[in-house]
């Protein structure tokens, strides 16, 4: 399926931040479909560190009781873009995890939209950014609850780290709720390293890169505990936030 | 042998109003094996001082030097210590030389440096220790992580061999036992979801692990209960009673002095020692208050 739609431009609210001139050199994009059927499992992990620009249209579709669990690094020195549309059939469940890392004055972006489209389905999605310099970190992201789509159990977990006053993070959390009987919680923010255990931590002996860099380990690993990769993922991670301190 | 020198210290504290004056001309001489007492009333300086001499950002010296050495080792206290020989000379002119905090004999002074030039993280790896009042919780990184990195970061600055994980593991367990803290708690994140207690308790496990030549407490005995007062207070002569090592108490109270014995009772007030004693005057301040003390 591919997308023969003219370059979006920033009315279209989910490129309101995107890097346009990037974008414009690999649209269109081809919609990545990914369904999973009735009590099937599926999982995906995209690691995404190098030069090139990346960008990426998944479609999942998940079935009556269907679990997929998706994990982000999204940390190239391109611009990175990550749009996942998901569809929940009745009791699926949807994990997502992403890490944004960004230091080299790129663009990187996840934007999602969680359609609860039945009733009991549980969407998860934990999304952490660390940026320095003129980076820009973006979360877009929606979760649209349908009418009957009772039991909803939807959160969303956005956490930023600016390292620097000149870094960027634009965070979007989204609730459209038509349903009566739902659980949706959502929480965000944007913020620095903390300074009293910055502090704490050099009184004890540690340089302030290794101090930052332990907490920031700690702050995105967050995103990806439980993944089947896990190790994998959080080395990157650790590798690509070794060159931003 | 002089470990600490502080001389006329000023300091001001970053706030909202500008840079506020808190210490003014504080002079104080800590010798190697000493144990050291700072009372006052609140708001006179005390948790400043340590914050000071750490280091802590928004803390500024205007005036006044603290001159440290972390080599010193107090001659008529050694038994059985292996000094370094170069040191011996030195020692043997020391000997019998009085225990007066006012003196300031740094012997060897190559090896004193100028503690204010240095950034925090090199403080604590020349051996100083804060004790912190409100220790900091910092989510996802464990106390055996955090504390084998900061050991390890402060041997590698000395030229040190850094340890192993088994040998961490062998000295936090032994440490942990030490202040009765079950080991499993320096698996958590630090300091999250410990209680105030077990807090300090923990302050002084990672004081046992990381070794430091000068302690200085803020404030350790708040929050705790007459039980853990008496294991922290016996922690503190385990881990500091040593020749080569001091400990400066910051407290509001008298109670943990009944187990960490000062040999000097300093009354801070208005950002100065107005008052210098052994440990009858924490006694006095006890049952007269600070303002009649002071005054």
């Amino acid at each position: 399926m591919s997308q023969a739609l003219a370059l979006p431009t920033r009315r279209d609210e989910a490129f309101r931040y995107a890097d346009l001139p990037a974008l414009a050199l690999l649209w269109p994009v081809e919609v990545e479909a990914i369904a999973v059927a009735a009590g099937e499992t599926g999982a995906l992990a995209i690691i995404n560190t190098g030069a090139a620009p990346v960008v990426r249209e998944l479609a999942i579709t998940l079935a009556a009781g269907a679990k997929f669990d998706l994990r982000i690094l999204n940390a190239g020195t391109g611009y990175g873009r990550i749009a996942v549309r998901v569809t929940l059939g009745e009791g699926a469940e949807f994990t997502l995890g992403a890490v944004q890392l960004a230091a080299a004055g790129q663009t990187l972006e996840v934007v999602t939209e969680v359609v609860h489209a039945a009733p009991n389905a549980i969407s998860r999605q934990t999304v952490r950014a660390v940026v320095a310099n003129k980076g820009v970190v973006n979360y877009l992201g929606k979760v649209l609850v349908k009418k009957g789509a009772d039991g909803t159990d939807g959160s969303q977990s956005v956490r930023a780290m600016l390292l620097d006053r000149t870094a960027t993070a634009n965070a979007k959390p989204e609730l459209e709720i038509h349903a009566d009987d739902v659980k949706c919680a959502h929480g965000c923010a944007v913020g620095e390293l903390d300074a009293n255990a910055l502090f704490y931590m050099a009184q004890r002996g540690l340089p302030p890169e290794l101090a930052k860099q332990l907490m920031l380990q700690a702050f995105v690993a967050e995103a990806f505990v439980g993944a089947t990769e896990e190790e994998a993922l959080l080395a990157s991670a650790l590798k690509a936030l070794g060159g931003m301190l | 042998m002089t470990l600490l020198k502080i001389d006329n210290l000023h300091a001001t504290v970053a706030g909202a109003n500008g840079n506020r004056p808190i210490l003014k001309g504080l002079s104080l001489t800590i010798g190697a094996g000493e144990v050291h007492a700072i009372m006052g009333p609140n708001g006179a300086g005390k948790s400043t001082l340590g914050y000071v001499l750490g280091g802590r950002p928004g803390y500024e010296v205007t005036d006044g030097s603290v001159t440290f050495n972390s080599k010193s080792v107090r001659p008529e206290l050694v038994e059985g210590v292996s000094l370094p020989s170069r040191n011996a000379p030195d020692l043997e002119k020391q000997n019998g030389a009085t225990t007066s905090s006012a003196r300031a004999d740094f012997g060897d002074s190559a090896d004193a440096i100028d503690l204010l030039s240095l950034e925090p993280h090199e403080r604590a790896a020349a051996g100083l220790f804060l004790g912190f009042q409100y220790p900091v919780e910092i989510p996802g990184v464990s106390f055996v992580q955090f504390l084998r990195e900061s050991l390890n970061s402060q041997r590698r600055s000395r030229d040190e061999a850094p340890l192993s994980g088994g040998e961490f593991l062998k000295l936090a367990r032994e440490q942990a036992a030490l202040l009765g803290l079950d080991m499993e708690m320096l698996k958590r994140p630090v300091n999250v979801g410990f209680s105030g207690g077990e807090k300090k308790r923990a302050e002084m496990v990672q004081m046992g692990i990381l070794g430091p030549k000068l302690a200085v407490l803020d404030e350790t005995d708040s929050g705790l209960d007459i039980d853990a007062l008496r294991v922290v207070g016996d922690g503190i002569n385990a881990v500091m009673r040593a020749p080569d090592k001091a400990v400066l108490l910051i407290t509001h109270y008298q109670r943990l002095l009944d187990y960490v014995k000062p040999d000097f009772v300093h009354v801070l007030a208005g950002g100065r020692i107005v008052r210098t004693g052994g440990p009858e005057l924490a006694l006095e301040l006890e049952a007269h208050g600070y303002e009649a003390v002071a005054a």
